[in-house]
């Protein structure tokens, strides 16, 4: 997408301006030891994402570095079996496996052009701390990753490849030692070390400019799946595009290439343990005001899901407004569904999803069950990543069953 | 950019430091985390008693992101008894220490609550200012104009990276004091006072005629005592909860704050 085009004030995806609003949602609500990184960071990145010279550097890496474009599949088998036809965005043959790279290699970039040797992160499933301690060794940055201790437990393999890759994990054994206190812990040290360190935050979500910044680096994704599947099927756009989402990087990805410039259904599938549009109420956590799951009287409570990249409890802050201006559609899989489409897909297709991208598959299965899609609808669904990392997990679900 | 003295109309909280100030005292300002225990409204009183000039009072949340571990854990104890910001209030209102009450929060709570019914509440309550940490001064704005009207004084943070101008509209839009952030990171004890401490005191001194207290690192009598050579007070968090999640109880407090009082008096 050209710079010009996102910029334009009507559109429903479009440059939230200076204050970072998605209608009521967005802000940026941060201690004051952080306003001025966060503004040097907006003006930074809208000087950026204007240089072509910046777009030239980061479309090449994503290019010859991380495999783009990443292919349009038809799944033929799988579409047998559910009766509508699916196809997959393949963002898990992306280098490091999952979505994640767009948005490092976007921000790397930046924090280089900042003057900014170190980057921080958090992760959930591992992924976006995999990507950004891959970035950070590609650009010869110091690393350190943020890591509910939970997760490092669910995610052992993956703490280990950030380790490889030159990366520090620090446990996080505050709060519910997941992702949310995984993002408590990354802030906490942004403020202690601004200076030289860029946080390299891994959603849609967080201060202003980082929901927008990231969705501008993941949109990557809904252009080339729109003009693939426009190549695929005569110039038509599918019927129903579908994404899972915890922070909603991978889904407000593909639908920025969809938003506007289509007419198709756009849902977004939450884990049921975790639905913060559905089940949140608005309110500001994490820098940000946005559909967050809350007790009465405003305390954050723990998300629980199979899938430890969508243990959140909020969502980034366009998606609790593009559900309420109903640009999106928010559903929710709960985990017994969600191994059902993990088992489905790799045996019909051979591709083993993401547990979080299972929940797309999982409801693509049911909505077609239900005729809520009429046979025969094409569905685009974005294969956030693949499931390799979660291989371990579902053995040991799966045994203890047997 | 020149100093520019406050216009507005000064609330309770801005006289009652105002008043110290001018007869001479700098300004001491505990912090405790409410339903710490069950002793916690005891230890308002005996931190009264053993000198402080104002009180503040942290209204624990589940996500402190811009507290260290001492005031992580005092939340989370205050949480785990079921401690709840009107529970908080409610309290607070059956109490009457003589010097001002100012609360700490994070916004959730607010914004869930209600900007107007909280305001109020807290009016009702004898509390006369909140300070929000991750409420910056671009945002602050729905949240004061509830608090205004209900005399709470929305008490602004300047930061060691806030550059020159931002001090300035910071200042014009603080009410109470200016909370002076000593160092660049979260709450929690420091063997060394920041450098940045003082320097912070002294930009935002510069340029407003508002008390000045500096808290965040502040540790010990020692410490304190080289802020106040600076600024007009300092707020001390998690060297005093750290003595009551140790046991300390109501007698370690006014012992510490007494041993503050008279660190800062001597300078």
């Amino acid at each position: 997408m050209t710079t010009s085009e996102t910029t334009r004030p009507d559109l429903i995806m479009g440059d939230p301006g200076p204050t970072g609003r998605f209608g009521e949602f967005g802000g940026r609500y941060v201690p004051e030891s952080l306003m001025p990184a966060c503004i040097e960071l907006e003006t930074a990145f809208r000087e950026a994402w204007a240089d072509p010279e910046f777009h030239r550097e980061l479309d090449g890496i994503l290019r010859n570095y991380g495999g783009r474009p990443t292919p349009v599949t038809e799944c033929r088998r799988f579409s047998e079996h559910v009766g509508v036809r699916v196809f997959l965005k393949r963002e898990d043959l992306a280098h490091t496996g999952s979505h994640k790279l767009n948005n490092v290699i976007g921000q790397g970039l930046l924090a280089r052009r900042m003057g900014k040797n170190k980057l921080i992160a958090e992760t959930g499933a591992g992924q976006h701390g995999v990507a950004t301690a891959t970035a950070a060794a590609l650009f010869g940055m110091e690393c350190i990753v943020y890591m509910g201790e939970v997760d490092t437990k669910r995610q052992e393999l993956n703490v280990f490849r950030m380790e490889l890759l030159g990366a520090t994990v620090v446990p996080v054994v505050s709060g519910s030692r997941t992702l949310k206190d995984a993002v408590n812990e990354a802030l906490r040290a942004w403020v202690a070390s601004v200076d030289d360190t860029h946080y390299c935050l891994g959603s849609v979500m967080g201060p202003h400019p980082y929901p927008w910044m990231v969705r501008e680096f993941q949109s990557v994704i809904g252009e080339e799946a729109r003009e693939q599947f426009r190549s695929l099927l005569d110039g038509s756009d599918p019927d129903v595009v579908v994404a899972c989402a915890g922070g909603g990087s991978n889904a407000a990805g593909i639908f920025a290439g969809f938003a506007d410039a289509t007419s198709s259904d756009l849902v977004a599938v939450e884990a049921a343990g975790g639905a913060a549009v559905t089940t949140g109420i608005p309110g500001v956590l994490h820098g940000m005001r946005s559909a967050l799951i809350q007790d009465e009287a405003g305390q954050i409570l723990e998300a629980e899901s199979i899938s430890a990249g969508l243990d959140y409890p909020g969502i980034g802050p366009e998606h609790a407004h593009l559900a309420e201006v109903g640009r999106v559609r928010y559903e929710a899989a709960d985990d017994e569904r969600v191994l059902e489409a993990f088992q489905l897909l790799a045996k019909t297709e051979g591709i083993l999803p993401a547990l979080e991208s299972s929940h797309a598959i999982a409801w693509v299965m049911a909505a077609a069950a239900s005729g809520e899609l009429a046979p025969g609808s094409t569905v685009l669904v974005n294969l956030s990543g693949r499931g390799d990392k979660d291989v371990a997990q579902v053995r040991d679900i799966l045994r203890g069953r047997a | 950019m020149s100093r520019v003295d406050s216009t507005h109309a000064a609330g309770t909280l801005e006289s009652a430091l105002r008043a110290r100030k001018a007869a001479g005292h700098k300004l001491l300002i505990p912090y405790i985390t409410a339903g710490l225990d069950d002793q916690w409204l005891l230890v308002i009183e005996a931190l009264a008693g053993a000198g402080a000039d104002a009180i503040e009072i942290g209204i624990p949340f589940s996500d402190p992101m811009i507290d260290g571990s001492v005031i992580q854990e005092s939340s989370l104890r205050a949480l785990a008894r079921g401690t709840t910001p009107d529970g908080v209030l409610a309290d607070l209102s059956r109490i009457d220490v003589g010097v001002p009450l100012v609360v700490m929060t994070y916004y959730n709570l607010i914004y869930r609550a209600g900007h107007e019914r909280i305001a109020g509440v807290m009016h009702q309550s004898g509390v006369s200012g909140a300070i929000i940490p991750d409420l910056p001064l671009e945002e602050a704005g729905v949240w004061a104009q509830a608090a205004d009207p209900e005399e709470v004084a929305t008490v602004l943070l300047v930061a060691p990276s806030t550059p020159e101008d931002r001090i300035g509209q910071i200042c014009e839009r603080t009410r109470g004091f200016v909370y002076a952030v000593g160092r660049m990171g979260v709450t929690g004890e420091q063997a060394v006072l920041a450098d940045s401490a003082r320097e912070v005191a002294s930009r935002i001194q510069a340029l407003t005629d508002l008390p000045v207290c500096v808290g965040i690192g502040v540790s010990n009598p020692e410490q304190a005592a080289s802020v106040c050579e600076v600024a007009d007070g300092v707020v001390v968090g998690s060297a005093l909860v750290r003595r009551l999640l140790e046991g300390g109880g109501p007698d370690g407090a006014a012992e510490f704050v007494g041993s503050l009082r008279t660190a800062i008096d001597k300078g």
